[in-house]
């Protein structure tokens, strides 16, 4: 009998330890140099189908998205117990190693009714591990049983109906993992974009009720040194039509091209700065001459012409679906008319 | 750093599938720092942007006529493939008919491009891509063997970057030839740039993060016959470059050309300017100054001049223009009445009966009593000293010990 107590401890610790793998988040497989093969090897979510995340894992979302294709997004962060993320006014948080941002893309089948019949298309998770963030991009099987890694991207057809009841079909590119860097980078080094305060700073429907993301992570431990809500800096909706055009413009730009389009950025060979702070005006496309645009030029001579969008590189890259002249250069096959139409009327009321 | 080649030679040979743009983009984003990519003989079709963020790699196929990778149905992403890693080496392969740019590198410290081709295999047309080999905001770049047609805008095109070599390639049917954009220190000597609308361009902009282009040679190349039509979209810079300029320096300090051989271009063979568009950036010099053009030799030249320079100075020069043409564009009205001061002026060393223009432009100015130009190549002596070789820590060929 003496011998047989440890043993039976072990086992009971062994079990214990296997339920509670399922319950909680798997630090020690997000903290692997390889990624793993499946998604539900890191129990981010209780019910993946449904997207329910497990406990540590709280739902967000942005003011301002960017545009990939009419997609919708659900936002997850998760950081180990114990641990938050420093404010910062400006730029994306800084955030502790073992945090994870998770973000899914699916279509409703109906624009219209966009809680329903969800395809989930893939789900991308950023992983601050202590050599950086890592990326990584898995794809959802046809029932949404789970998901896998695809290291290389994938392109898949999707299609839905949209919001005036005709049926969108594209070729949906899943990012590789340099695609995803492509984006993700601040001084060449992979980095979140969208947990800024500017854009979380906004209310959220928890399962508790309606709170302000900034406070519900300060009260819940994931943020330090944040202000009150009121104090934090704030962008408009787009589509917010009172809020002032330029804020709203300058929003847009800031969340779907100032990722790269800025100096410590993939794209600061531009020159061309389309952070929401940029105060230069020739740095934020005013009267602009092109470089090294090639045919993204289209045949006009400045990014930004003053009361004429149709003789604008801005409008003109936004409307193209050629590789060589659209932009962004990756996340959409498709053009975001809305976000186009609200640039146009700003570009025509400048002066 | 090693940057002498690998520590540990992992070689993987990329093995022919049915789906190449999964098999290489998996190998190029699992692959080990120090790994040799090698990609077999065969043409192979993608559809999107190959990319490598590896360090200390080597991507190598069997030649720049063995291994193509064609881009003909590419239906996203930028340019062919991006390279945004340090140390890393490309060789003996093609990419073709890329929509966008071929093989773009963004801030890497020490890339080399050996026996790369990048075409576009319809011609020149203005729906190719921008540029073919394209370099940017990237340190240690060497271009050797490289072999460039049909780009709408720049062949080979170098930008924002520092310590640069670009030679023994061959550059032709691209709008600009050879291209040195916004950098310091770069050597572009014995390449071959003919039929393309301008031969080797040194150009500076305003508005970017480096500018201030100094510090370059041109030397030992051929620029002869170009006399391709100006295809580039308009509204980019190279698109007001005249068909059929040799070799051209706008704005820049500190340019050495030298012992090239220039012939057979309708507008100039050797053109000197400042940037003349308008812009608004207080820390730009738009000025070409300390430019230093010797022992070069001048086939025909500016018999049938065209665009901008048949616009402006083939009615100050008549036709043919002269072999080697300044704007004489200077800072102020002082260095207009009485010349440039020295640290602004260009120098030139040509053998007798080697014909000159200074067209005499004040920048952004109008002096309608200094109407003249001077075509007296003895006021243009002196020299600038002598600009050092560049060295890269990958050219072996240059290294004196390791």
């Amino acid at each position: 009998m003496r011998g047989l107590l440890p043993a039976i401890l072990g086992l009971f610790l062994l079990s214990f330890g296997a339920v509670t793998a399922n319950d909680r988040v798997n630090d020690t497989a997000l903290m692997q140099k390889r990624p793993a093969k499946l998604l539900s090897t890191y129990g981010l979510f209780k019910n993946g189908a449904k997207q329910t995340p497990n406990s540590g894992v709280h739902p967000y979302d942005l003011q301002q998205p960017l545009f990939t294709d009419y997609a919708s997004k659900y936002r997850f962060i998760y950081m180990p117990l114990g641990m938050s993320a420093a404010y910062n006014a400006t730029e994306t948080f800084d955030f502790p190693v073992g945090t994870v941002l998770v973000k899914t893309f699916g279509y409703p089948a109906d624009l219209g009714e966009p809680d329903k019949n969800i395809r989930l298309v893939e789900t991308r998770l950023l992983i601050h591990q202590a050599s950086g963030w890592n990326a990584w991009a898995y794809v959802w099987n046809a029932d949404a049983s789970d998901a896998v890694l695809k290291v290389a991207g994938k392109t898949l057809p999707v299609s839905w109906v949209d919001a005036a009841g005709d049926t969108r079909s594209i070729q949906y590119v899943v990012p590789n993992k340099n695609q995803c860097k492509g984006c993700h980078t601040y001084n060449k080094k992979i980095t979140p974009i969208g947990p800024k305060a500017r854009n979380l700073n906004k209310d959220f429907f928890y399962r508790g009720g309606v709170m302000n993301q900034l406070t519900y992570w300060s009260d819940n431990g994931l943020l330090k040194g944040a202000p009150v809500p009121a104090m934090a800096p704030s962008v408009p909706k787009f589509d917010d039509t009172h809020a002032p055009l330029d804020a709203r413009a300058r929003a847009y730009l800031d969340i779907n091209c100032a990722h790269c389009h800025r100096l410590e950025g993939p794209a600061s060979t531009s020159g061309l700065f389309l952070t929401y702070g940029e105060q230069n005006a020739v740095n934020w496309g005013y009267k602009k001459r092109p470089v090294a645009a090639g045919r993204g030029s289209g045949a006009l001579r400045f990014d930004i012409v003053p009361g004429e969008a149709d003789r604008s590189i801005l409008i003109f890259r936004l409307i193209s679906l050629d590789p060589g002249i659209m932009m962004p250069e990756v996340g959409r096959t498709m053009v975001h008319s809305e976000g186009v139409q609200l640039l146009r009327d700003w570009v025509n009321q400048l002066k | 750093m090693s940057i002498s080649g690998p520590l540990i030679a992992e070689t993987i040979n990329i093995e022919p599938s049915d789906n190449m743009q999964e098999t290489l983009q998996e190998a190029l984003i699992l692959a080990e720092p120090g790994s040799r990519i090698l990609i077999p003989a065969g043409t192979y079709n993608f559809t999107g942007a190959l990319s490598l963020d590896v360090p200390n790699i080597t991507l190598q196929g069997a030649g720049m006529n063995s291994t193509v990778l064609s881009f003909k149905g590419q239906t996203s992403g930028s340019e062919g493939l991006l390279v945004t890693s340090d140390n890393v080496w490309i060789e003996g392969l093609a990419i073709e008919d890329t929509p966008g740019d071929g093989i773009k590198a963004k801030g890497v410290d020490v890339i080399t491009f050996k026996n790369v081709r990048v075409e576009w295999t319809g011609g020149p047309k203005a729906e190719n891509g921008a540029y073919g080999i394209y370099p940017v905001e990237s340190k240690n770049v060497l271009i050797d063997g490289a072999l460039v047609r049909g780009a709408s805008d720049a062949g080979i095109y170098v930008g924002q970057s520092q310590q640069i070599i670009v030679r023994n390639s061959r550059a032709e049917y691209n709008v600009a030839g050879i291209e040195i954009e916004n950098s310091y220190y770069a050597d572009v000597h014995d390449n071959v740039a003919t039929h393309n609308t301008g031969g080797i361009l040194i150009f500076d902009l305003p508005n970017l993060p480096q500018q201030g282009g100094h510090s370059i040679r041109v030397f030992k190349n051929r620029s002869v016959n170009n006399d391709t039509p100006n295809f580039a979209p308009p509204g980019n810079i190279v698109g007001s470059v005249p068909r059929g300029t040799g070799i051209m320096v706008m704005s820049n300090r500190n340019v050495e050309v030298f012992e090239n051989e220039m012939g057979e271009n309708a507008t100039v063979n050797m053109l000197i300017t400042a940037y003349a568009e308008e812009f608004d950036d207080e820390g730009f010099n738009p000025l070409a100054q300390e430019i230093y053009v010797h022992d070069n030799t001048y086939g025909r030249g500016g018999w049938d001049p065209d665009g901008l320079a048949k616009k402006m100075i083939a009615p100050k020069t008549g036709v043919p223009l002269p072999d080697i043409v300044w704007d004489g564009a200077v800072g102020s009205v002082w260095d207009a009445f009485f010349g440039p001061s020295d640290d602004e002026t260009i120098h030139i060393k040509e053998k007798e009966g080697t014909s000159f223009a200074n067209l005499d432009f004040v920048y952004d100015m109008i002096v309608p009593w200094q109407a003249g130009i001077d075509r007296d190549i003895s006021n243009y002596g002196g020299s600038i000293g002598v600009l050092k070789p560049v060295i890269l820590p990958q050219d072996s060929s240059e290294k004196t010990g390791d």
